[in-house]
C-alpha cells in the first residue's frame, strides 16, 4: 500500500469489499438504443476513473457483442453450462470496461427456469465485490427474464425515444416495475431526441400520467428521475456501422456528449 | 389406541407422575395434562408403541404441535398455523419468483346469524363454511380460521390468469351449500373475498400482502357482498385513457417529424 500510484488490481486493501452499485438498463420496447446505451455509458463512466462491468443479461437475444464487435470463445453459455469458470467469461471491452457477453447458444436459457435465476442471482453476487459500477442490458420487452434480471439491481434505467409506441412501453415498463417491485424510483434516458429539452419534456409528460394511474402496492407512485437525452447523430450511426464504441470513436460529438452528461450526473461530484 | 388406556387407575391430580410410566423412558415425567388434552382434542397415537417409550413421548409431542396449530372449531390451521405459514411463503416467492395468490374470507352477516339463531347455529355455520373452503382447495394450499368469522386461504404456485377463477369456485361453492343448524332449519351463506397476489422476486412482508388482501376483501364488503374481489395483477396493458394523457400536449406534427426512420446520409464529423 505504499505505492502512490493505482494499480487497481493490487492496490485495494481486501478488508472492505464495497459492492458495486448495480444498474439495470431497460427499456419496453427493443431497438431504442438500450444496448447503445450500456456500453457507451459504462465507456464514459470508465473513463472517471471507476471500475464497471456490463452484464448482457438479454440472454435469447443478445446483440452487446455485436455493438462492441467482440466474439469471444468463452461466455455465460459456458458458465451457464459449467464448462468455463465464471473469470474466464469476463473479458476486457475496448472502452476501459469489463464485459460479461451471453453468447449465443442462450436461446434456451430466455425462459426463466430456476436454473437461469441462480446462475444470474450467482453471477451478479460474485462478481459485485470487484467493481464500482454493475450494468444490467437486459432484453427488450417485459418478460420474466428481463423482470428478474432488473429486480437484481438497485437502481433502473428505463431508455425511451420521443416514439408513442417507446414511450408506451416505457411506460408500460415503469408500470410493472412499480406494481410488481415496488420500485418508487427510476431513471429516465431518452435517446434519439431531436432538439434539446425533448427529453426533460417526456420525462415530464411521463410523470404527469404515472402520477394519475400507477401506485405501488405499497401506495407509493413512482418518481422518475431524469438523468438526460441523447440527440439524434449521425455519428452514432457511423460508430454502430463501424461497430465502435461512440465514446472511442467521437468523443465529441453531441451524443456522445449526452451519454458523459448522464455518466456526470449518475456520479455527481 | 386409546390414550388414557393401561394409565388406570383414573387420573386424579394433573400434577401427580402417572405410576403406570414408572420405570419406563417418561418416569417421573408430567404428562396427565398433555395426555388430556389430546384426548379432549380426539387425538390418537399410532398403534402399537410401548407405554411411556421414546417413540410413544415423541407421538405424544407430535400431537401437541399438531393440536395446537388447529383451530379448535372448524380443524383448520389456526392463526398461528397461518402466520408461519405465510411467511414461509413469502421467502418462497421472493427466491423462487412463483406467482402465490392469499384469499382473504368473511362469512356475510354473521353477526346476524348469531342474534337470530344463536351461538350454537353460529358455530355450524362456521363449521360448514370451513369444510366448504377446505373442499375446494388444492392439498398444498393453506387453508386457516384467522379471526371469528375470517379465513385464510394461502394458494403457493397460482398463475393470475386462474385467481379469480379459484376465488369465485370457494364463492359459489359456499353460496351453494346450505348449512342445516339445530333445529333442522337451512340457513343460506354467502361470503365475501378477497385477494391479493405476492411481489414476485421481492422481499416484501407478510403484514403488507394481507393488508393489500384485507383491501380487496373491504371492497367486496362495500360493493354489496358475496362476492370476489382480486386485486388487478400487474397490468401491461395501457388503457386507451393512459394513452391519451401520454400523449396530451404534443402535437400529431411532432411526432411525424421525429419518429422518422432513423435513416441518416452519414456526414464525416471527425
Amino acid at each position: 500500500m505504499s505505492s502512490p500510484t493505482s494499480t487497481p488490481e493490487t492496490s485495494k486493501p481486501a478488508a472492505t469489499p464495497r459492492l458495486a452499485r448495480t444498474l439495470a438498463v431497460t427499456s419496453g420496447k427493443g431497438g431504442v438504443g438500450k444496448t447503445f446505451v450500456s456500453a457507451n455509458l459504462a465507456a464514459a463512466l470508465a473513463r472517471q476513473g471507476l471500475r464497471v462491468l456490463v452484464l448482457d443479461a438479454d440472454l435469447g437475444l443478445a446483440n452487446l457483442d455485436v455493438v462492441l464487435n467482440l466474439y469471444p470463445k468463452i461466455t455465460l453459455h459456458d458458465v451457464f453450462t459449467g464448462k468455463a469458470q465464471l473469470e474466464e467469461a469476463i473479458l476486457p471491452a475496448p472502452g476501459g470496461f469489463s464485459v460479461l457477453l451471453a453468447g449465443s447458444g442462450l436461446v434456451e436459457y430466455s425462459r426463466l427456469t430456476p436454473e437461469v435465476r441462480d446462475q444470474l442471482q450467482h453471477i451478479i453476487e460474485t462478481v459485485s465485490p470487484r467493481f464500482d459500477v454493475l450494468i444490467i442490458d437486459t432484453g427488450a420487452g417485459i418478460s420474466d427474464v428481463v423482470l428478474y434480471a432488473v429486480s437484481l439491481a438497485h437502481e433502473i434505467i428505463v431508455v425511451a425515444t420521443p416514439e408513442p409506441t417507446s414511450m408506451t412501453d416505457a411506460y408500460a415498463t415503469i408500470k410493472v416495475l412499480s406494481s410488481q417491485q415496488s420500485r418508487e424510483s427510476l431513471h429516465l434516458v431518452v435517446n434519439q431526441v431531436s432538439r434539446a429539452g425533448e427529453g426533460r419534456a417526456i420525462c415530464t409528460q411521463l410523470q404527469t400520467v404515472v402520477d394519475r394511474f400507477v401506485q405501488g402496492p405499497n401506495g407509493v407512485v413512482p418518481k422518475l428521475h431524469f438523468l438526460g437525452e441523447v440527440p439524434t447523430d449521425p455519428a452514432v450511426r457511423q460508430a454502430i456501422q463501424k461497430r465502435q464504441l461512440l465514446m472511442e470513436l467521437m468523443p465529441g460529438s453531441p451524443a456522445a456528449q449526452g451519454i458523459v452528461q448522464i455518466a456526470t450526473k449518475l456520479t455527481p461530484r | 389406541m386409546d390414550l388414557l388406556a393401561g394409565l388406570e387407575p383414573p387420573i386424579t391430580s394433573d400434577f401427580a407422575p402417572l405410576t403406570a410410566l414408572e420405570g419406563s423412558f417418561c418416569a417421573g415425567m408430567r404428562l396427565e395434562p398433555a395426555l388430556k388434552m389430546l384426548a379432549q382434542a380426539g387425538w390418537s397415537l399410532p398403534e402399537g408403541l410401548a407405554l411411556g417409550s421414546q417413540p410413544w413421548l415423541q407421538s405424544v409431542v407430535d400431537g401437541l404441535c399438531e393440536i395446537s396449530s388447529r383451530d379448535a372449531l372448524t380443524g383448520l390451521s389456526n392463526r398461528r398455523l397461518f402466520e408461519a405459514a405465510i411467511g414461509r411463503e413469502v421467502d418462497r416467492v421472493a427466491r423462487i419468483g412463483e406467482p402465490a395468490l392469499l384469499l382473504m374470507v368473511d362469512i356475510d352477516h354473521f353477526k346476524k346469524v348469531n342474534d337470530t339463531h344463536g351461538h350454537a347455529a353460529g358455530d355450524v355455520v362456521i363449521q360448514s363454511v370451513a369444510a366448504s373452503l377446505q373442499d375446494c382447495v388444492r392439498p398444498m394450499d393453506t387453508v386457516a380460521r384467522i379471526g371469528g368469522e375470517e379465513f385464510a386461504i394461502i394458494l403457493p404456485n397460482c398463475p393470475p390468469a386462474f385467481g379469480q377463477t379459484v376465488a369465485e369456485r370457494v364463492r359459489h361453492k359456499v353460496a351453494t351449500s346450505p348449512v342445516v343448524v339445530i333445529g333442522g332449519q337451512q340457513l343460506s351463506i354467502t361470503i365475501s373475498i378477497g385477494g391479493a397476489f405476492a411481489p414476485q422476486w421481492v422481499r416484501s412482508s407478510a403484514s403488507l400482502w394481507c393488508e393489500r388482501a384485507d383491501q380487496q376483501l373491504y371492497r367486496a364488503k362495500t360493493e354489496g357482498r358475496n362476492r370476489t374481489c382480486l386485486e388487478m395483477p400487474p397490468l401491461t396493458v395501457v388503457s386507451a385513457e393512459e394513452k391519451s394523457l401520454l400523449f396530451a400536449g404534443f402535437a400529431q406534427s411532432d411526432f411525424i417529424a421525429d419518429s422518422g426512420p432513423i435513416d441518416f446520409v452519414p456526414k464525416t464529423t471527425e
